[in-house]
This record gives structure tokens, sequence and C-alpha cells, in this order.
């Protein structure tokens, strides 16, 4: 039978057969386009909050607006906090690869921690903060911001934390590990976001 | 292009790197503000070099499936020199005598900006009639061939073709130096670095003989 003859025999109708390259699996690829989207997401609300303390022909001489400070040493300590998660949760990626469970369920709970820890610290932060968002626009985007950004660990916090079931569970293996590992990517783009809101927002 | 978030270990390199480099763009404004703009605009630069593959895209070892069986299995790769009448000729004589298995994978090369919007279609139809009219020249000559189309990438169909075909050796067939754009990215050369299996170059000169 020549090409022809086997291809108009394999002939289908409807849209092409997908194309799938090992270069990137499909899941990897979907978390991929959702950070996408995501970053383009921060970069509306960076937007917003660089037009009010920049371009804005109003805009307060000096950032935030006095009598107002932003608390530079808790947001510090949250930023090490957070940071330090993105370490365990490599801790905990890099043990299921050596098939070291009971090192990657240990990674997990700690970074679980240290998540829910950033998001306790940061909502002690919005009570003592001394305003709200009524108090002009450099609090409604320092909390628009922050609270997107919070609105995010959460997401990343349920996702470990469905991880974490599967973990101990003993759903993963040193081949099979995506339920992990897509999840780990997403709290490490969490934690690159948080760094930017950092040092945009509390040190520059 | 590399994708910065391939996998966790990639994603927390960038971890890394953002913590160092807002480190010095705070550093360079406390200094002076411009300067802290200054140092940001490098950085951005400096990542977007990265991501785009940095001086020269580095080979990998890519991991190559290989088997004992009777046949010799020969993986071409090759795509509007398909039909060179050199390259069949190669086939034919490296098929001669031996129990051959010829896998030809034509890339379906497509513009950039057809590759970003997925529209694969055009750059699929042409590849499968060039493949269709070599696999026809192929199995007349007695060539136990068959085809598919690859990943624009050659480079990235081979990888693929090399999961699931446990080739004995590839050949890469091109257009002359000066006129190959594969020859200019040097496809051959990485092809050679990444793969554990002899690769064959093969150069067509004509097409006009073989459509």
């Amino acid at each position: 039978m020549s090409a022809h003859a086997e291809a108009a025999g394999h002939e289908h109708h409807g849209p092409p057969m997908a194309n799938r390259s090992s270069r990137l699996d499909p899941a990897t690829l979907g978390m991929f386009l959702f950070i996408a989207s995501e970053a383009m997401l921060f970069g509306a609300f960076f937007t917003a909050y660089f037009f009010v303390r920049v371009v804005n022909p109003d805009a307060p001489a000096t950032w935030p607006p006095p009598p107002y400070h932003f608390p530079i040493f808790v947001a510090g300590v949250n930023t090490a906090i957070l940071v330090t998660s993105s370490f365990t949760i490599h801790w905990a990626t890099q043990a299921i690869k050596r098939n070291d469970r009971n090192g990657m369920r240990a990674g997990l709970v700690v970074t679980i921690l240290l998540g829910s820890a950033f998001l306790l610290t940061q909502m002690v932060e919005y009570a003592h903060v001394g305003f709200n968002t009524g108090d002009g626009a450099f609090a409604s985007v320092f909390f628009g911001l922050t609270g997107l950004h919070g609105a995010h660990v959460f997401v990343g916090l349920s996702l470990l934390t469905i991880a974490a079931v599967r973990a101990f569970k003993g759903h993963f293996s040193a081949e099979h590990h995506h339920g992990l590992e897509i999840p780990s990517i997403y709290w490490h783009f969490v934690d690159v976001m948080w760094i930017v809101v950092y040092f945009a927002v509390y040190i520059l | 292009m590399k994708n910065p978030l391939r996998d966790e270990a990639s994603a927390f390199r960038v971890v890394v790197l953002t913590l160092g480099g807002a480190v010095l763009v705070a550093l360079g404004a406390w200094i002076n503000t411009w300067l802290g703009v200054v140092v940001f605009l490098v950085l951005v630069g400096v990542a977007l070099f990265a991501i785009r593959g940095g001086m020269r895209q580095r080979p990998t070892q890519a991991h190559v499936v290989h088997d004992d069986g009777p046949a010799r299995k020969i993986l071409v790769v090759a795509n509007e020199t398909v039909a060179g009448g050199e390259l069949h000729e190669l086939l034919g004589r490296k098929a001669k005598g031996v129990s051959e298995d010829v896998l030809v994978v034509c890339p379906a090369l497509n513009s950039k900006l057809n590759t970003w919007t997925s529209d694969e279609d055009g750059a699929r139809a042409a590849a499968q009639g060039r493949l269709d009219s070599s696999l026809t020249r192929l199995r007349e000559a007695g060539i136990a061939a068959r085809g598919e189309i690859g990943d624009g990438d050659p480079l990235q169909a081979l990888e693929d073709a090399l999961r699931v075909f446990p080739a004995d050796e590839v050949v890469v067939s091109t257009h002359p130096p000066g006129r190959s754009n594969w020859l200019e990215q040097g496809v051959v050369e990485q092809a050679r670095l990444r793969f554990d299996v002899p690769v064959t170059h093969v150069v067509v000169e004509s097409l006009s003989d073989s459509t």
C-alpha cells in the first residue's frame, strides 16, 4: 500500500491530532500557562501601584505618605519565612526524586507550616498597620497588592495540603511525583512574586 | 528558548536568582534611584538573554533507548531534502544485505509567529507531503521505511524519536553549507554531542532528480 493510500485510510474528520513533544509534558505546560496569566494579573496591580506612586501628579513625596509607616521589619521576617519555604519544598521534591518519602513528607509539612506562618503574620500586620483601604490611594494599592499575593499563598497552601495528603497516603515515588512537582513550581512562583512585592512596596 | 519553569529545580533557581537580583536593585536604589533603575534594566536584559538561550545552546546528553534486535534501525531526520537522491542512495547502501528498519522523521518547520499561535496545520501538512513522496520512493527501492512528522526543532524531533525508536544510527540530511539553515545552527555537531549513537551527515546537492 502506498503512503498516500495509507494516509487516506487513516483520514479522520475534525481537528488534527495534537502534536505531543517530550519538550514539555501537558501538565507542566498547563501550570506554565497558568503562571503566565498570573504574572499578567500581578502586572496589572503593579501598574496601578507605580501609577499611584510615580506617574500620578499628586503622588506623595515620601512613601508611604506621612504619618503612616509600613512595617518593614515584620514584612522582612515574613519574606525570610517565605524564602525558607521555597528551600523546604525544594528539599521535599529532591527527596522524592531519591525515593526518600520521609524527607518528602517532612519537607512538605515544614513548607505548609511556614506558609501558614506567613499568612498569619500578614493578618497580624494588617490588624496593626494603622491605616485602612479608605485612607488613600496608597492604602488601596498596598492592600490590593499584598492581599492579592496573600490569596495566592492561600491557593498554594491548598495545593500543597492536597499534595501532603497524597504524600502521606504513599502516592508519590521517584518516577511519579507530578502531583508534588507542579504545586511546587506554583509555590516558587508565589515566592518570586512576594520578593518583587516586598522590594517594590516596602523597600524602594 | 529555555523555559525557566520547566521543572521544580528550574523554578527554585528562579527564586534564588530573583532574591539576588532584588537585593542588587535595592542596593543600587539606596545609592541612587537611577542606579537602581539601571541595575534593574541590566538584570532584566541578562534574564531575557539567558531565557533566549545564552551565547549558544548547550547540548545536554539525552537518553537513548537501545535495542539488540536483529534489524538494523536507522533514524533519518530530513525536511526539504527528505526526497533527495543522495539520501536515498545512502539509505540503499546502508540497507544492503541487512534486515533494516528505517524511521524517517520530517520536522514540521514553522515560523515563530505560527508556532506561538499554535498554527501548525500548514507546516505539518507540507511536511507530510514531502514525507509521503519520500517513503513511496524508499519502499519502491525495497527499503522498509516508515515515517512521522516531528517537532519543528530538528534536535527535539530527534530526541522525541529516539525515546521510542532504539536507533543504531542517525542520519541527518541537509542542504549544502551556505544554503542549509540547520548547518548554520550546528544541528549535526549538536546531535553528535547530545546523542550517544553514530550520526551520519548527508548533503543533498539538488532535488531536481528526486521530485
